[in-house]
């Protein structure tokens, strides 16, 4: 008998958000009504894309410069976001691409379908990228983003946050998730983050802040750890895995 | 008190927004970075096997169609081997990536993958699977990622023998999973969120 890795560990639905969310309304007809067909992972879930450390560029993760004039840089208090990505066993990932994205200081996107009369800074594109290194970390700069108001209630308004989307190594590992602000009042008000099922589930997406990691009179630090789905560990019989 | 497992839980899932395409797709939103979009191009040069094209739209629960989704597929070349570190049973087609993303068109949402014909992938049991695409779908409305794959309506022994596929207790809904050749390499596959037609999504 040897160690092998095994299937994923099936998501835990009852600690992930549903997908019919009423208070969150765009939920109400995007959200399949059938369950979900369960079924052990595949090769095809089992694999997965992974990218190369050389597709970064040197300022892909950072956000104040990498969309900015030369010279210039994007307005806004100046964060370090930084983290480990590790699997449900505490495994560091590494090697995981993370693409992120958010609106600048004054809580505007740069995007042709966005209304919010918030200024456009010339000098902030909103996008950033990183792959973990060998342990597993990841950082990137940025400027705080501000909160915006959105059309679902009539005076809904966002948690300052940045919008995640990670790789593991097994593309059931794919997930797409949102970082808060610790101390944001605006949390426990918002209907996506109130799609979330426990304090416990709020409190993972919410990155203090560590002054350990913040850079004298330069830019001050956020943790945001990041957990993917992790693999069965299992003593290999020669025996086929059963449904 | 028993002893603590001091297993992590997964980091809760949230919706991509309506900004999706800023962050994964960024040229496509006019922001010129990164040299490019990722999963674009699905070949990096002569590829083995047949190549098609799979073109689809997303629709609500009201029948309108998703023009801020965000759709990624994964697949094994032509000859069922994944391009992908994890992938222990030979070498892939070096010029074939296996993975595509598509922010659809900006317009209709409607999404294009140039890809090529899946080969046949094994089961963790062993037997042979039809070819088949993983579909993963995000996108405003929703709270975290579907799953869902495409099967060939042309492949039917392969599906009629497919471990999936023959377990799915309303095969009624099978269609919900099968592309239609529309012809010259093109196939059609809708995904519907919602009501009659919904498609089936996978919890894997
Ligand atoms: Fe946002």
């Amino acid at each position: 008998m040897s160690l092998k890795q095994g299937g994923y560990i099936p998501r835990d639905r009852g600690w992930q958000p549903d997908a019919f969310t009423p208070p969150y309304k765009t939920s109400v007809k995007r959200s399949p009504q059938a369950a979900l067909l369960s079924m052990p992972t595949t090769l095809g879930e089992e694999t997965g894309p992974v990218f190369g450390h050389d597709i970064i560029g040197a300022m892909d993760n950072d956000l104040i410069h990498n969309f900015a004039a030369d010279g210039q840089s994007a307005i806004g208090p100046r964060i370090i976001v930084h983290g480990v990505v590790k699997d449900e066993s505490g495994r560091p990932v590494p090697g995981a691409l993370i693409e992120v994205w958010q609106a600048n200081a004054g809580g505007r996107y740069r995007h042709k379908k966005e209304g919010y009369l918030g200024a456009l800074d010339p000098n902030f594109g909103g996008c950033g990228r990183a792959i973990t290194d060998e342990t597993g970390h990841y950082e990137f700069r940025s400027i705080q983003p501000g909160p915006y108001p959105w059309p679902n209630g009539l005076n809904d308004w966002r948690p300052a946050h940045i919008h995640f989307s990670i790789f593991g190594l097994g593309f059931a590992q794919r997930l797409i998730t949102q970082m808060y602000f610790e101390g944001d009042p605006h949390i426990p008000l918002c209907p996506i983050v109130g799609v979330l099922k426990s304090q416990e589930a709020f409190d993972a997406l919410t990155a203090p802040l560590d002054m350990n990691r913040t850079v004298p009179m330069d830019a001050r630090a956020f943790k945001f750890d990041i957990t993917l789905r992790g693999r069965r560990q299992t003593y290999f019989e020669n025996r086929p895995e059963g449904l | 008190m028993p002893q603590v497992l001091h297993n992590l839980r997964e980091t809760p899932s949230q919706t991509a927004g309506p900004y999706v395409h800023i962050g994964c797709t960024p040229n496509f939103t006019g922001i010129d970075i990164y040299g490019g979009d990722l999963g674009k191009c699905m070949k990096t040069g002569p590829v083995k096997g047949q190549e098609i094209t799979i073109k689809g739209t997303v629709f609500d629960g009201t029948g309108t169609p998703l023009r801020d989704a965000m759709i990624e597929i994964w697949q094994a070349d032509a000859e069922g081997l994944f391009n992908s570190p994890e992938e222990t049973r030979g070498d892939a087609d070096p010029n074939f990536t296996g993975w595509g993303r598509s922010p659809g068109d900006m317009e209709t949402g409607e999404f294009i993958f140039e890809t090529v014909k899946p080969g046949a992938v094994p089961f963790p049991d062993g037997r042979l699977q039809a070819p088949h695409i993983t579909f993963w779908v995000v996108a405003r409305g929703i709270n975290i990622g579907l799953h869902t794959r495409l099967y060939f309506e042309d492949e039917a022994d392969a599906n009629a023998a497919d471990p999936i596929l023959t377990r799915i207790e309303h095969q009624n809904r099978i269609p919900t999973l099968l592309a239609k050749s529309e012809g010259s390499g093109t196939y059609r596959f809708d995904i519907h969120l919602q009501g009659a037609g919904e498609t089936i999504f996978f919890d894997i």
